[in-house]
């Protein structure tokens, strides 16, 4: 006999059990959950950070005098003499303005590196808009070189600046120049140097030791030898670096492989090429003119801590850029560019409106290639078709067409589209046709599954009534198939619109400098998408691509939400119909 | 081919075999793929009256019912063989389109099956399709006309822009009703029209079958033997695919002739 009490006591142990999996399961849940977001925003909080410095941009604004016979050489002021105008040598002018003492031919060359002579095409542009201009003297913006951008926003070295507060003089307000002070105000320079050299020479010590084992270890002959070539360089190498480092000698040279020291003095700045007599004297080459060589203790040491070797930026560079800024003729701003431009070799100068554009046209061809072929190949084969051996092996091949790589259709694209029909390279057009291929089989296929969840009792309604297939699809199963059509369509549509690999094979990837018109002629234009741009940035040599590549996949990451909202936007719409 | 499976020895009594009717089966067999489900059936079903047909689950009930309007072709598998006429005319002839014979022959389904539109939209579809009405006063004569014959006017008039989904199973029923009534059919066929309902909805349904048995010829399937007895004037009942025994309802039920009849009247099985 079995007791009612056991069977309580048994159920209620059992019950506590069931409990504890259904909480663990819950906690699993949960702890997914929170793993899954806490990915997300470290990957999306990561690429925001560094899309920062993309979303600033220092701009130089100069005063320009639009001379008559410099931009308008034919004189009659026609937008084809305005085009022939010598618009570069305007901004060089404006620029070496600024800074009259630099006479030096690789010294000028320096100081027109801090912009792109592409902005002449836009002041030309901008005197081809207004040519009343012309003769006047207007204030120019213009964005500055990217490396001087990074810099400006502290993304390239860190920098310090200490007054030693005693008595210094220099020699002379330009040119190569002394500064003697009465004390060894510049010793410390000199022994953060030695130390570095130091520290240099070990690591390349340590390296010869290295390749000396392996060499010993190595099998083949050709090997060793190379080995032993490397431990002898590096060896010579650190050698040198020892004999500079030497402690005795009484002078020490700064070169390109160290931090940078320069002097801020009489408001001008000095690159220190050269420090001797103990630490008592600097040598070095102005870069901005001193006002006078007034003896006094006003003036600071500025380190730059990252060797001008290692940064696409020279010393003159900066010490121009940051006396610009403190002028006042640069300042930082919202960077536009990223939004109104499209793709350009110059960082500065790149925006993503192109590939947005080519995104746009080529997810409309997308679109109206994709759902209505999609749609109606879904109500055939679901609502039609006889089901037979045919539409079987119709059906199959469809599933098996979703699980085909995506660069094959990119192949076909350019085997079919382009090689056969002679379709345009580059055009949304064609990149359209290939992603709407891309995107068939996704939209059959969660069409077909919309569709066959609308209960058959409604098509027997309609049909019982004497409504005709086509009647009964049109008037009642696809207005109810509809939020499962468009979701299923829209997922299609943005998986293609984060697509590369078929676009690489149709020349998508070429570099196009013009926008597309947004109209039905922009879809044989050149074009590049979103995807694509961001391959290419993230392939650019410019260290200011970096951070635009980080922006450029928030645009698209905006771009997709955007795309998502309209969705669940219309699928409410049409959900509430009842 | 185990085509026109004999197995067909009906017992028809002697008023079911004079019968003048409205739509005739003359060795109706069916096939579902290889699986025959309709075992030649032949029987003549009266104009303005109301018809049962009875017999335990898997018969042939709905599947026989299914053949008088051809939403059995709806079906991919389903073939029917034999002779089907209404008013002497063969429906299963080429020469007729299952749409306009939808059109005469409405179905009124086990579940209610409102379309997700509006009450007027759902009675105001099948006038609308077969262009019954031209101006917008006409389809709304219809619609209210079609819901008053459903007894259902007085429970929706003020509401006729709301969802169809949105009434009860009972209202739902007779919304279908209505909806069927609405393209001015000659025969009805109601596939267990009240197994969703209760009692009282149930109650309101009957009283509609009979009063639209003056102008329509109906059909319908049904588990209640009750149920049966009080709406219908023919019975027939059906057993594994055979129309076993067919005869005017009070004789199936106080006199049948099968014993297999007699068992399931009884409840002996089934
Ligand atoms: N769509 C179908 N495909 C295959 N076989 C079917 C189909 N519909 C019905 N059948 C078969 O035909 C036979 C009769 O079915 P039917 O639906 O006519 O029975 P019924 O008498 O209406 O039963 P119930 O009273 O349960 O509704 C059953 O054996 C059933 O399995
Ligand atoms: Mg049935």
């Amino acid at each position: 006999m079995i007791n009612r009490t056991d069977i309580q006591a048994a159920v209620e142990a059992r019950l506590a059990k069931r409990y504890r999996a259904e909480g663990r399961f819950r906690l699993f849940g949960i702890l997914a959950i929170l793993a899954a977001i806490s990915v997300l925003l470290l990957l999306i909080g990561s690429i925001a950070s560094q899309s920062i410095p993309a979303f600033r941009v220092n701009e130089l604004t100069l005063p320009i005098t639009l001379e008559a016979a410099r931009v308008d050489p034919a004189g009659d002021g026609s937008a084809a003499s305005l085009r022939r105008g010598s618009y570069n040598s305007l901004l060089q002018e404006a620029l070496r303005a600024e800074f009259p003492e630099i006479e030096d031919r690789d010294q000028l060359r320096e100081l027109f590196g801090l912009y792109t002579p592409l902005n002449s095409a836009r002041l030309q542009n901008h005197v081809l808009d207004h040519p009343e201009l012309v003769g006047q003297t207007i204030d120019f913006t213009f964005p500055i070189s990217d490396d001087a951008d990074l810099y400006l926003q502290g993304r390239t070295t860190a920098s310090s600046e200490a007054a030693p507060g005693l008595v210094a003089t220099p020699s002379s307000t330009t040119g190569e120049v002394r500064i003697f002070a009465n004390s060894n105000v510049f010793s410390p320079i000199v022994s953060d140097i030695r130390a570095r050299l130091t520290t240099q020479a070990e690591e390349l010590e340590d390296r010869a030791e290295r390749y000396v084992a392996r060499a010993t270890n190595s099998a083949s002959d050709e090997a060793r030898i190379g080995l032993t070539r490397e431990a002898e360089q590096a060896r010579i190498r650190a050698a040198s670096l020892r004999g500079l480092a030497e402690p005795g000698g009484l002078s020490v040279n700064m070169s390109p492989e160290l931090p940078s020291s320069l002097i801020r003095m009489n408001g001008g700045i000095i690159d220190i090429t050269r420090i001797t007599d103990s630490g008592r004297t600097a040598e070095g080459r102005v870069l901005v003119a001193l006002d006078n060589t007034d003896t006094g203790d006003d003036w600071t040491i500025w380190t730059l801590d990252v060797p001008q070797a290692e940064r696409r930026i020279t010393d003159a560079q900066i010490a121009w850029a940051e006396t610009l800024r403190e002028r006042g003729r640069v300042e930082v701003g919202f960077n536009t560019y990223l939004f109104t431009n499209a793709d350009s070799r110059e960082p500065e100068l790149a925006g993503v409106l192109g590939a947005v554009i080519g995104s746009a046209l080529t997810m409309l061809v997308t679109m109206f290639l994709a759902v209505p072929i999609g749609v109606a190949t879904a109500v055939y084969l679901e609502e039609f078709a006889p089901k037979n051996r045919l539409t079987g092996f119709i059906e199959v091949n469809i599933n098996n067409l979703a699980a085909v790589p995506s660069i094959v259709f990119g192949l076909l694209g350019l085997a079919v589209f382009i090689s056969l029909f002679g379709l345009p390279r580059s055009a949304p057009l064609v990149g359209g046709m290939v992603l709407a291929l891309m995107t068939l089989p996704t939209v059959i296929i969660s069409s077909r599954a919309a569709l066959k969840a609308v209960p058959p009792s409604i098509r027997e309604a309609a049909l019982g009534v004497g409504a005709s297939r086509l009647q009964t699809v049109v008037h009642h199963v696809l207005p109810l198939a509809a939020p499962g059509i468009l979701t299923g369509s829209i997922i299609g549509l943005a998986q293609a619109m984060g697509e590369t690999a078929p676009l690489l094979m149709i020349g998508m990837v070429a570099f196009v400098a013009d926008a597309p018109s947004l109209s039905i002629g922009g879809l044989t234009e050149p074009a590049t998408v979103m995807p694509v741009q961001i391959y290419l940035w993230s392939d650019g040599a410019e260290r200011a691509f970096e951070p635009r590549t980080a922006a450029a996949i928030l645009v698209l990451l905006a771009l997709m939400i955007m795309f998502n909202a309209v969705a669940v936007f219309l699928r409410r719409r049409f959900e509430r119909r009842w | 081919m185990a085509d026109s499976g004999n197995r067909a020895s009906t017992v028809y009594h002697d008023a079911a075999k004079t019968l003048k009717g409205k739509i005739t089966l003359d060795g109706v067999n069916v096939f579902y793929g290889p699986d025959q489900a309709i075992y030649n059936v032949s029987m003549v079903i009266p104009d303005r009256s109301v018809t049962a047909f009875i017999g335990p689950s898997g018969c042939g009930k709905s599947t026989i019912l299914r053949t008088i309007n051809r939403m059995n072709e709806t079906i991919d598998i389903a073939r029917t063989k034999g002779s089907i006429r209404i008013d002497g005319e063969e429906i299963n002839s080429k020469a007729v389109d299952p749409v306009i014979l939808r059109a005469r022959v409405g179905m009124v389904f086990q579940k209610p099956n409102p379309f997700p539109k509006s009450i007027y939209d759902n009675v105001a579809y099948g006038p609308r399709i077969h262009g019954l009405a031209s101006a917008k006063r006409d389809l709304d004569g219809i619609v209210e006309t079609s819901l008053k014959k459903a007894g259902l006017w007085d429970e929706v008039a003020d509401r006729l822009d709301q969802p169809g989904t949105g009434l009860s199973g009972g209202q739902q029923q007779r919304l279908v009703i209505a909806r069927a009534i609405a393209v001015s059919p000659e025969v009805i066929l109601m596939d267990e029209p009240c197994s969703a309902l209760d009692p009282i909805a149930t109650a309101k349904i009957e009283e509609l079958i009979d009063e639209l048995r003056e102008n329509y010829c109906i059909v319908i399937v049904t588990h209640s033997m009750a149920q049966a007895a009080r709406v219908s004037q023919m019975t027939a009942f059906f057993h594994m695919g055979d129309l076993v025994e067919y005869g005017p309802t009070e004789d199936i039920f106080t006199n049948p002739h099968e014993p297999r009849t007699q068992d399931y009247i009884t409840g002996r099985f089934g």
